[in-house]
């Protein structure tokens, strides 16, 4: 009664960092459309180990949608075809019988493929580590009621705090830019008071951070924000833009 | 406690020596002729076996079977006032030549390890995913509870300290427990401080949402993804620091062997991931935040890796294991669909406020469902048994979360369970929606109903979501002193790897709060009345033999596992021991059935050793070895969890054994026999553990029988 379906799999295949990849395509019948994405890839790689060869290397950990660590680029789309989901909601009622389902990692020049489909994200720790932060040790801070803050404001620095730093923005960008990710992080801040007081030194540092670690610019196309898995919204990008002019006015 | 051991040893000891002279003293005036000699050396022999037999029991006792916890002295709510005040500290210029290792970025370890770097120890910090973002901490939907009274309804410090200490059954140390309760407060505080976006009223202050075991409501959060906002909270603190430089942060690195050099941790041997090099680290001191061990069911609530392998190395380098068998199990889990299942998804408790939970009355309403031949919404009400209201009138749906699962197991166990493999029960909103209209629904649970219906691709809004128990968090794990240090110096233990506050059931919102209790506010104070002893101490070579033989049995057991070359793969086998757990060691435990278990789990582990399959290179990014590791250490776990519920005869929190149960099912405590912490002390491989107990002592609560029913 569960219901399947037969796929062939076209798989990047790289044994490491400086080897040359390629793709395989692999067959795998009946695959139960109730199964997630990266469940149907247990199944592959089960097949591929009894057939003792190595199986496909992937990121992924959570498998509910909010580490951010799965980054499969299927049949075209950071995250597969499915909206506001990542790879590990994704489930295989979304593909049909027969289907050939092409699967790459994050196509980025800012993250370099380590081995198959696993990328090396630190990029995107180090433009966290320039500023991501509000300057605050442990212990000796005011009580958490002290400064009252607008519901307004709190409910958008939660949803663009609700970026998983996954990597699907940069991605998707033609000119693989991570304007997103750092937009949803300074915006998150640039609404809170305890983030105010640093927050032109912040706009700076982690975009000259994303600049010098090979990400490209933003052109406004928006591939990022429609592939974003969380919905995170183009205007912290324009609230981002604000606060990196008016940083460079007060310069 | 230690005191009283000694002189009891001492006193033993006197008594026995007395006795062997007195003996002797006789002897000599009474030896005439050589029958009576005779007799008299036969007393004199059996005396000394005596005298022996009490000296060597006397140091048993001291020894150990006891465990002690370096409680301060002083009434509950000043020790740890006090126990700051006098505790020894490391001064600035100290603090920078000192190393301290902290395994695991969760929100145990990225706490702990930016407010050790804040205050200037040069800390190295391991991460086992490619960030330290990653932590499975930031999966935590709810909130986070703290005493701060905001909303006037009669909370206090004393009163989480008790709800805490009443909802783990009794099983909890009472002075670590009050210590929680005092740093909630602080722990608000300082995420406001770092930007944490908790949800607010209009007003612009902070709002609380309530949760289960409790009558205020305490618990903050942002959203339904608080676990998340408080990981990246803790996660740009640490990042500040590793910018500064004072934590060097090793990402796709796993810790696989603590480094005891005289009797004190001195580093850690760590796997990089990406390249299969083993490395050696040295430190003064180490902290592990590695999170718990529910993975030993193979599906859980838990990541992907997530696990318990840190965990077992401390146990097989002498830290006690404590209450291994205590783990929980959540009520409201997406139900296991098919056997290529990798994990298993929760929906929050909160939807246990609106929602019912039902499963048909009828057995052939049942069977009907499982063959797709009837719909839920064709059960008309009257043939739907609420088991929930039904057995617990007062408490209903709100029942705490080890009771509910117990429940919807004894439905399912008795052929009423639904969804084509009988094993789940309904959650139904359509009483909800009739009584507060879908809009309402929507607001509150919106999220949620869209999660599942993603996963399920069945609309929640029309026809029952599907729930099932499933293994969500362990409350047992590595024993630590007030102080979170291990049985070993220089170990330390926080977050959801030690055996924590919780007893024997955790109530929901306390798993943040203790993470980040242990990170920010407890272990920065506690390691330094350590580390205060170390300053003499140089940074040792990693050259060093204790260094050389750690690494070396690791490199034998990877060779070991590698030469295997058998049929079977990792997972396979995880499976199985997942299903011998879930079966014998989950819900409902027997003595017969914990035998049963320790059986199958040896002839799995038997299969493992002599039938696995790891492909590719240990010199290279092995996912396969990798998993392999944790597998041969999640054996040990499901052993220690079998032998520990089998020792345990009685039901406390999230461990019930079907022989401790009163007439109407409920958990049946054994106060009088079991008030006490199981630490488990390795004994060497093939060897039975030895068990050695930690009292506890309520001395400023009383100890009651939860009723949920009336």
């Amino acid at each position: 009664m569960e219901k399947t379906i037969n796929i062939k799999v076209r798989v990047w295949r790289q044994a490491g960092p400086k080897a040359k990849g390629a793709f395989e395509t692999y067959e795998l019948n009946h695959v139960s459309v109730d199964s997630s994405f990266l469940e149907m890839l247990d199944v592959l790689n089960e097949q591929l180990i009894h057939e003792r060869k190595e199986p496909i290397v992937f990121d992924h950990d959570c498998r509910e949608g909010i580490c951010g660590m799965c980054s499969l680029y299927i049949n075209g789309h950071p995250h597969g075809p499915d909206s506001s989901v990542t790879t590990c909601q994704l489930h295989m009622r979304k593909f049909k019988d027969g289907e050939t389902i092409t699967v790459e990692p994050w196509r980025s020049h800012a993250f370099p493929v380590i081995k198959d489909l696993m990328v090396d994200r630190r990029a995107y720790d180090k433009i966290m580590q320039a500023g991501g932060y509000v300057s605050v040790n442990t212990g000796g801070v005011p009580d958490a009621n002290a400064i009252p803050i607008s519901k307004l404001n709190a409910d958008e620095a939660m949803d663009a705090a609700s970026c998983i730093g996954c990597g699907a923005c940069a991605a998707a960008c033609k000119n693989g830019s991570a304007m997103l990710f750092v937009a949803a992080k300074v915006s998150q801040l640039a609404l809170l008071p305890q983030g105010q007081v640093e927050g032109a030194a912040r706009a700076k540092a982690m975009l000259s951070k994303m600049d010098e670690l090979g990400f490209g610019n933003c052109t406004n196309t928006g591939a990022c924000a429609a592939e974003c898995p969380k919905n995170i919204s183009l205007s912290h990008i324009a609230r981002l833009n604000r606060e990196y002019i008016c940083a460079k006015l007060q310069d | 406690m230690a005191k009283k051991k000694e002189d009891m040893v001492d006193t033993a000891k006197a008594v026995a020596n007395k006795v062997v002279k007195a003996v002797k003293d006789k002897v000599a005036q009474v030896a005439n002729d050589d029958a009576t000699k005779e007799a008299v050396e036969a007393v004199k022999e059996a005396t000394e076996k005596v005298a022996k037999a009490v000296k060597q029991a006397a140091e048993t006792i001291a020894d150990g079977d006891y465990v002690t916890a370096k409680i301060p002295e002083g009434p509950l709510a000043e020790k740890w006032n006090n126990y700051k005040a006098h505790q020894k500290l490391v001064n600035p210029a100290n603090k920078r030549r000192l190393d301290v290792i902290v395994v695991g970025t969760g929100l145990a370890g990225a706490s702990a390890a930016a407010s050790l770097g804040e205050l200037g120890f040069n800390v190295l910090n391991f991460c086992i995913q490619d960030s330290p973002r990653r932590a499975h901490s930031i999966a935590a939907q709810g909130g986070i509870n703290a005493a701060k009274n905001y909303q006037n309804d009669g909370d206090s410090v004393y009163r989480l300290f008790y709800d805490t200490i009443k909802g783990g059954d009794y099983r909890a140390r009472e002075s670590n427990v009050y210590r929680l309760a005092e740093v909630s407060n602080s722990i608000i505080d300082q995420c406001v401080a770092q930007g944490v976006p908790f949800a607010r009223e209009y007003g612009g202050l902070l709002d609380n949402r309530s949760f289960g075991g409790a009558q205020v409501s305490r618990t903050f959060y942002a959203k339904g993804q608080t676990g998340q906002q408080l990981l990246l909270g803790a996660y740009s603190a640490l990042s500040r620091q590793i910018h500064k430089g004072t934590v060097k942060m090793y990402t796709r690195y796993e810790m696989l062997d603590v480094v005891v050099v005289e009797g004190r941790a001195r580093g850690i041997i760590a796997r990089n991931l990406v390249t299969g090099k083993i490395e050696r680290f040295f430190a003064h001191a180490v902290v592990v935040g590695t999170g718990g061990y529910g993975n030993a069911f193979f599906l859980s609530t838990n990541a992907m890796a997530s696990n318990g392998s840190a965990a077992v190395q401390m146990y097989k380098k002498g830290a006690y294991f404590a209450n291994p068998c205590f783990a929980q199990i959540h009520p409201t889990c997406i139900p296991v669909h098919g056997e290529f299942q990798s994990k298993l998804t929760l929906m929050s408790e909160s939807l246990r406020n609106d929602g019912r939970i039902w499963v048909p009355k009828k057995k052939e309403d049942a069977e009907a469902i499982r063959a797709g031949k009837k719909k839920p919404t064709e059960i008309p009400d009257e043939d739907r048994d609420f088991y929930l209201e039904r057995r617990y009138p007062a408490f209903g749906n709100l029942v705490p979360r080890d009771v509910a699962s117990r429940a919807a197991k004894e439905r399912c166990d008795a052929g009423f369970g639904v969804n084509n493999t009988g094993l789940a029960v309904y959650l139904d909103f359509k009483y909800a929606i009739e009584r507060l209209g879908r809009d309402v629904v929507e607001a509150r649970y919106g999220n949620l109903f869209q999660m599942y219906e993603k996963i399920v691709d069945d609309n929640p809004y029309e026809t029952p979501m599907m729930i099932f128990p499933a293994i969500h968090y362990t409350m047992g794990g590595i024993w630590v002193d007030y102080e979170l240090q291990t049985s070993i110096k220089g170990l330390y233990c926080i977050g959801e790897a030690n055996f924590s506050d919780h007893g024997a059931n955790r109530l929901g919102a306390s798993a943040l709060m203790q993470g980040l209790a242990d990170g920010y506010f407890v272990l920065p104070y506690t390691i330094q009345n350590y580390l205060a002893d170390q300053i003499q101490v140089p940074r040792m070579s990693t050259e060093l033999k204790e260094f050389a033989e750690a690494e070396k049995a690791i490199n034998d057991k990877i060779d070991k596992l590698m030469s295997v070359q058998g049929k079977r793969s990792v997972d396979s086998i995880h499976r199985e021991l997942g299903l011998i757990m879930w079966d014998f060691v989950g819900m409902a435990r027997s003595a017969e059935g914990l035998r049963t278990a320790l059986k199958k789990i040896l002839d799995v582990k038997k299969t493992f050793w002599t039938e696995v399959f790891i492909p590719g290179s240990r010199n290279d990014l092995n996912v396969e070895l990798e998993k392999a590791l944790r597998l041969a250490d999640f054996l040990e776990i499901g052993e220690l969890m079998a032998r520990d519920a089998l020792n345990r005869e009685e039901s406390c929190g999230g461990h019930f054994r079907e022989e401790y149960q009163t007439p109407e099912g409920e958990a049946l405590r054994q106060d009088d026999k079991f008030s006490y912490v199981s630490c488990w002390k390795f004994e060497g491989e093939g060897q039975e553990p030895k068990l050695l107990k930690e009292k506890l002592e309520y001395e400023f609560v009383a100890r009651q029988t939860r009723n949920y029913k009336a």
